[in-house]
């Protein structure tokens, strides 16, 4: 640990918010219909996919249709998505003539990229076509972070509303969102990381005939297109297996620095803009401070863990005052700390070094950042509901201990909407200690492990984890293209999106139809730094009191091995 | 619920071709036009055009007479740019351990000091195409006495590609191993090998 590492670490999660708040101004008017400096260009394409599509922008839905909209709308993605990557044999530019992918790959691999998972358990540069990169995941990184932020956009009506069952309409969210937020910003993005070395090129590969007389296939796809969205959208999924560890995703510490912003502004915009539609900026500015404090704290864990003295080079009698194992050079401990934590704190999933390898206690931290809920700051949209859901668990238990129905943002939070809270938290522990439990137990569970022992049994949670929480990255030893994998993990990644969101959309529904009350005397303040206190208190105990003794038997196990074999040297 | 379908259908091939067609094909023209050299992967020519290697992508270097990179886990062999990869091995794992140890023997045989971490380990890419500044200067020595040229020219070629932290915050002091090589081979060529007996 040194003090330049300690300002990286600072001033990358202070860059966020800084991004955060004027996007999250900007993504309040386009929420609500308002005018934006780029309506003269997509004006004219938003209103024909209304037509196309035979929507009637100004009616609005029920909580119910809303849902149903975004279900049907995922399942024309999944279709779509399977089939592309199922028969990308037949299709155009697959210059590197792929076959197509099996049945459960393709089935893992769309509903992986329609729940804006990203999850892959595949590697990417030999087993999909620039087609299937382009039209197949490219697109799907726009939309299932589009589809994700509309979600957070019909939450935040329900607590603006007084008395109605609008939340808005699935169709205008998504139209809206996609062209005038995800589009435009991608855009400038990717012409930025091609400036700064990054590949955009529709050729298979390049061979090099090396220094030393070897020879070298150098394989390409349009990267940057790719990459700005990947980041953007919380998405994650690499383009290439090593991911935003690859020097062609990754080249410098300046697109390091912009993929680490871009995966977190917009969803702290998210958590603006709703403070700004329901006019709670007070609120909306403790939830931002609750977010960033335990992602800060997160990223100092990971950091001072990765610069603990690593037990294989100590035997060695190398260097060792940092574990430099999958990580790059021009990253160090620093940069791979705090993209770590952004990446398991915001549901992206993308890496610069690889969590496998991370001392103990750093690959644990990744993995409690995602069991506490993907809420810090979230992914795009669900990290805003998610949190929201825990903020109403945070005023309930305030009410309880002062024994008064409790209230949120002028809503009476009352049982019913309490319910639906607890039936979506507890989504989480129940895939992931779920499925790990059976695949502790099942040969085609075990067969995949690369490490044994308690590393092994972190390589297995963190998939679970990573599934049901919609995060994507991976302890990447487990080889999990297999048919039991691709199942198990696809139903927990539809598991973690579907069965947590439609709850969700129920409690807004609820919140919408009720009055919108003034705040009184008796109403407890959730905007000063006692909520902030209070909810990071429920987050922690929440994911602590669901995963800690799993995570003993894991990577804190792990930790002590790790300590005993360095001291006996 | 008909509607629902109709809309479902129609957004999801609309945005396909404009988010996944368009969009990606727009990047690359104006990519290809602006920025040809990063746009095609930052590719290094010989003398003759023949494509060397990418500045961004490590290759193998095994001769005395070139800074060589960190080991690498991508691919059978090592430096595969079709195939990156980590190790994953865990930091308790007896592969890594076998590996750092013998490892740290061999470049323990090649000089004094200690061995810097990025030389025994593999990176998360395996195509980590820099190693740290004080990994280059510990193979100084050994490329200098392998070309017959002073260290200090060697250690100054190294400066010259040797790049700080952006804005000294940002990421970490790097070496580019193929720019140095390059450099090298053009200012002082390797000696040819000694005759045998």
């Amino acid at each position: 640990m040194n003090p330049q590492g300690w300002a990286e670490i600072a001033l990358t999660i202070a860059l966020t918010v800084a991004l955060g708040w004027p996007l999250g101004i900007y993504l309040g008017r386009v929420w609500a219909g308002e005018k934006t400096w780029l309506d003269p260009m997509l004006k004219p394409v938003e209103r024909l996919v209304y037509a196309a599509c035979g929507v009637k922008p100004e009616k609005g839905q029920t909580w119910v249709q809303y849902a149903l909209s975004m279900l049907a709308f995922s399942a024309a993605s999944f279709v779509v998505l399977y089939l592309i990557l199922r028969f990308q044999n037949l299709l155009p530019l697959n210059p590197q003539g792929f076959p197509g992918l099996s049945s459960h790959l393709s089935f893992n691999t769309a509903v992986s990229f329609v729940t804006n998972t990203n999850w892959q358990s595949y590697v990417p540069e030999t087993t999909l076509s620039t087609f299937s990169q382009m039209a197949g995941l490219t697109s799907h990184n726009f939309l299932s972070a589009a589809a994700g932020i509309a979600m957070a956009a019909a939450v935040a009506r329900a607590f603006a509303s007084n008395r109605s069952d609008n939340l808005g309409d699935f169709w205008v969210d998504l139209t809206r969102i996609s062209l005038y937020v995800l589009l435009p910003i991608s855009l400038v993005i990717a012409l930025a990381y091609v400036a700064l070395g990054e590949p955009q090129s529709l050729l298979a590969n390049v061979t090099a005939q090396t220094v030393e007389g070897g020879k070298q296939t150098i394989a390409l796809y349009p990267v940057a297109s790719q990459e700005a969205i990947k980041q953007l959208g919380t998405n994650g999924g690499g383009i290439f297996n090593a991911n935003s560890a690859h020097p062609f995703e990754n080249p410098n510490a300046i697109t390091n620095l912009i993929e680490i912003l871009s995966m977190n502004a917009l969803s702290l915009a998210c958590v603006v803009a709703f403070g700004r539609i329901v006019l709670a900026r007070k609120e909306a500015r403790a939830i931002v401070a609750a977010m960033v404090i335990l992602v800060a704290g997160g990223a100092s864990v990971i950091y001072a863990a990765e610069t603990q003295r690593p037990p294989a080079l100590v035997a060695a009698g190398a260097q060792s005052d940092v574990n430099m194992e999958g990580k790059e050079v021009r990253f160090g401990a620093p940069s791979t700390a705090v993209w770590a934590a952004a990446t398991t704190g915001a549901s992206d999933g993308g890496v610069n070094g690889m969590h496998d390898s991370f001392m103990p206690l750093g690959g644990g931290m990744a993995m409690f950042l995602i069991q506490l809920g993907e809420i810090l700051p979230g992914g795009v949209g669900s990290g805003l509901y998610g949190m929201l859901v825990m903020a109403l668990i945070a005023v309930f238990v305030a009410g309880l201990m002062v024994g008064r129905t409790p209230e949120y943002l002028g809503k009476k939070v009352e049982a019913k909407e309490i319910k639906f809270a607890m039936l979506a938290v507890l989504i989480l522990p129940l895939s992931i200690l779920g499925f790990t439990s059976v695949a502790l137990v099942l040969p085609a569970g075990l067969a995949g492990l690369l490490n044994h022992g308690p590393h092994g049994l972190s390589e297995i949670m963190y998939a679970y984890t990573s599934a049901t929480g919609n995060n994507g990255s991976a302890f990447a030893g487990l080889t999990a293209n297999t048919p039991w994998y691709n199942t198990t993990l696809g139903i927990a990644m539809l598991l973690g999106r579907f069965a947590y969101v439609i709850p969700v959309l129920a409690i807004a529904g609820a919140l919408a139809a009720k009055p919108k009350l003034g705040a009184t005397t008796g109403t407890f303040p959730t905007d000063g730094p006692l909520f902030v206190g209070l909810l990071i208190g429920v987050i922690l105990i929440m994911g602590g009191l669901q995963f800690f003794p799993a995570l003993a038997l894991g990577p804190i196990v792990e930790h002590f091995q790790a300590l005993a074999a360095v001291a006996a040297h | 619920m008909l509607a629902q379908a109709r809309a479902a259908i129609v957004a999801t091939l609309f945005f396909t071709l404009l988010l996944g067609v368009a969009y990606p094909l727009a990047v690359t023209g104006i990519g290809q036009l602006a920025f040809p050299a990063q746009a095609n992967g930052s590719l290094i020519r010989d003398a003759k055009g023949q494509v060397v290697g990418s500045s961004l992508i490590a290759q193998s270097f095994t001769k005395p007479e070139y800074l060589h990179p960190r080991p690498s886990a991508a691919g059978a062999d090592g430096y595969d740019a079709s195939g990156s990869s980590g190790s994953n091995l865990g930091p308790l794992n007896e592969d890594l351990a076998k590996r750092v140890a013998e490892g740290t023997k061999a470049i323990q045989g090649e000089g004094a000091g200690p061995v810097p971490a990025d030389a025994v380990t593999t990176s998360g890419s395996g195509l980590d195409p820099h190693i740290s500044p004080e990994n280059a200067r510990r193979q100084a020595a050994r490329v200098a006495a392998a070309r017959g040229i002073p260290v200090e020219q060697v250690e100054r070629l190294i400066a010259a590609n040797t790049t700080s932290a952006w804005l000294g915050v940002f990421g970490q002091p790097t070496v580019n191993v193929l720019q140095t090589n390059l450099a090298l081979d053009a200012a002082a060529p390797a000696k040819p090998a000694a005759p045998a007996g």
